[in-house]
């Protein structure tokens, strides 16, 4: 392929089919990245989400599929492989995996040095890096006596300095406590943005991921559940992981005229026209509770018991048992008036305009 | 109670010769016997012989260590046990077994004889084949067990930063290892330099040319005691510079 090289428009990004089962997991997910796009996986643990990044930078071996950079194949099932040495790619490890017998300076320069610079002009251009990552006075420490966080810079650094063209950070933040992580994260981002290239971010954080990414990639059980923009996975989740982490009641079902049958034989009465396989969202703060059955217009009523209460600062989270099991979110003052507790009968109420109803 | 009764005879037993030696020691003429020209030369050769015979463990040693804790191929346990064999092979046994392979009419040695005009036993070349025979196993298990508690994830971070295998293992592995190829050298070298029984088996006793530390003491014992028993204090302050030099591995409380 003599033009690998140039990378056309209509081909610079990765183009990854990835199919391996390792252990219990059956990874099969097919992604792209554009050029200079910023993706961050998303995915409960065991989702596949760190066999995915390895599988990319070639630390697992393919059994289906192929990763092509830039119009340029880097592995094909059961042809070309390049090993992980000879791929243009950068990885930040979840520990940070630095190494422990070089100094932070010689662990930026190793990339460097491997890829045949010089000693000298490899030590002055991570020397470049560290002062790059505030950490110019940190050249000579080891590994063992920087912090959390400096080592964690010293890993993106390390994996910078290479000049990958593509960029894959596994839960670079989990191995960090809390205040650091604040800390980091707008340096990471501010990093991350510069960087020009493909850049896959792993992490089981949603904050983390919305605040930094172009596009989230949902990763369920080894396949892709979801993508999309960080809004539009906030407002249409298809996938319970995903309706937990934006905070909303999920329904799968099926509309006809103005009910959506869901699973379990019960209906929710909705605005919408919809028809067919659907999902239905309904925000816990759009969820009221009463004492007795309530009067008036919310079309949706049931009667069922408090199974839990979470306070989440001046808001109350109370799961209810029930015909439909739903999450409500009350104030404190609510909690107190209902004098609501663990086991208590509730009446709950849901306006038909309250629930969000679009195709599954 | 009874435990620590028992402990303290164990202890008395392991201590007492150690205290018979140091008193019997003749003190006065320490010095003069080690200055005697028979007794250098045997502190010398076990010296150079024991050192090759490290050397040489070294050079096969981290090889077979390396595969024996990383590859995955059928025969590895077999190769394994084999490995650990000369350990608890009489070391007597594994000098007829050297003479056998590497004699004369030797399976190879009639082919070195009759090929090169090489001939091995009773060479001082035959003492280090007979110590890296008895002591390199001490050198493969420390640097196996050394490689299987290196982080593997952290050779796959330098193969992903351009690093070759090769480099992989030259600038991550080895130095991660190096503690247990000094332990494993050390505890090599000292097994080495206390070898007898294979070394008189295959190379035999020839003053200055195969006759080692150990078999000068056997000796002297007859003819010198004294001298003998100098000797055995020169051997019992190494043993105990080499406890010193791997007190961190061993004497740690765990």
């Amino acid at each position: 392929m003599a033009e690998s090289g140039l990378s056309r428009p209509s081909e610079a990004g990765l183009d990854a089919v990835v199919g391996l089962a390792l252990g219990g997991l059956h990874l099969d997910v097919s992604l792209r990245v554009e050029a200079n796009e910023l993706v961050a996986l998303l995915g409960p643990n065991g989702a596949g989400k760190t066999t995915l990044l390895r599988a990319l930078a070639g630390l697992e071996p393919l059994q289906r599929g192929r990763v092509v950079l830039d119009g340029e194949v880097l592995e094909e099932a059961g042809g070309v492989r390049l090993p992980p040495e000879a791929r243009p790619v950068g990885v930040v490890f979840q520990d940070h995996l630095l190494f422990p017998h070089l100094s932070a300076l010689d662990n930026v320069a190793f990339g460097l040095r491997s890829r045949g610079v010089p000693r000298t002009a490899a030590r002055r251009r991570a020397a470049a890096w560290l002062e790059r990552m505030g950490l110019g006075d940190r050249c000579g420490a080891r590994p063992q006596e920087l912090s959390g966080g400096q080592a964690q810079r010293v890993a993106l650094a390390r994996a910078l300095a290479v000049e990958p063209r593509i960029l894959l950070l596994d839960e670079p933040f989990a191995a960090l406590d809390a205040s650091t992580r604040v800390e980091i994260r707008h340096e990471l981002a501010a990093t991350l943005r510069s960087f020009a290239g493909v850049r896959l971010l792993v992490t089981h954080e949603p904050l983390e991921a919305m605040a930094v990414a172009d596009r989230l990639v949902v990763l369920e059980e080894g396949r892709i559940v979801q993508t999309g923009r960080p809004g539009e996975i906030g407002a249409r989740p298809r996938t319970r992981y995903v309706a937990d982490l934006v905070g909303v009641n999920l329904f799968h079902g099926r509309a006809a005229g103005n009910r959506v049958e869901i699973t379990g034989g019960e209906c929710l009465v909705v605005a919408g026209t919809e028809t067919g396989d659907v999902f239905a969202t309904v925000h816990p703060r759009a969820v009221a509770l009463h004492r007795r059955a309530p009067e008036g217009t919310p079309r949706n009523v049931w009667q069922g018991d408090v199974e839990s209460l979470d306070l989440l600062g001046e808001r109350v989270r109370v799961r209810v048992r029930g015909r439909v099991p739903i999450l409500a979110e009350v104030t404190e003052a609510a909690v107190r008036e209902l004098d609501l507790a663990v086991g208590r009968q509730v009446w709950v109420s849901v306006k038909a305009t309250e629930v969000m109803v679009y195709p599954a | 109670m009874g435990a620590r009764v028992v402990a303290a005879v164990a202890a008395l037993f392991f201590v007492a010769p150690l205290i018979g030696l140091v008193w019997k020691a003749p003190w006065s003429s320490f010095g003069r016997e080690l200055g005697s020209g028979e007794v250098r030369d045997a502190l010398t050769l076990s010296l150079l012989t024991s050192t090759i015979a490290t050397g040489v463990s070294a050079l096969l040693g981290v090889p077979l260590a390396w595969v024996l804790s990383r590859a995955e191929f059928p025969g590895r346990r077999l190769l394994r046990a084999l490995t650990i064999l000369p350990m608890v092979l009489p070391p007597v046994v594994g000098g007829v077994a050297l003479l056998l392979a590497f004699g004369r009419n030797g399976l190879l040695g009639q082919w070195l004889d009759r090929g090169f005009g090489v001939t091995l036993p009773f060479t001082t070349t035959a003492v280090v084949m007979a110590e890296t025979f008895v002591a390199m196993p001490f050198f493969v298990l420390t640097v196996e067990a050394g490689f299987r508690s290196v982080d593997q994830r952290l050779e796959e971070a330098a193969s992903t930063l351009g690093a070759t295998p090769w480099t992989v293992f030259r600038r991550v592995t080895l130095p991660l290892v190096r503690p247990a190829l000094v332990a494993g050298a050390i505890v090599c070298w000292a097994r080495a330099l206390g070898e007898f029984g294979a070394t008189i088996t295959f190379a035999g006793n020839f003053p200055g040319r195969t006759q080692t530390t150990p078999l000068k003491v056997y000796l002297l014992l007859e003819s010198r005691p004294e001298a003998a028993v100098v000797l055995s204090l020169v051997l019992l302050a190494v043993s105990l510079a080499v406890l010193l030099g791997l007190r961190d591995r061993w004497l740690r409380a765990v």
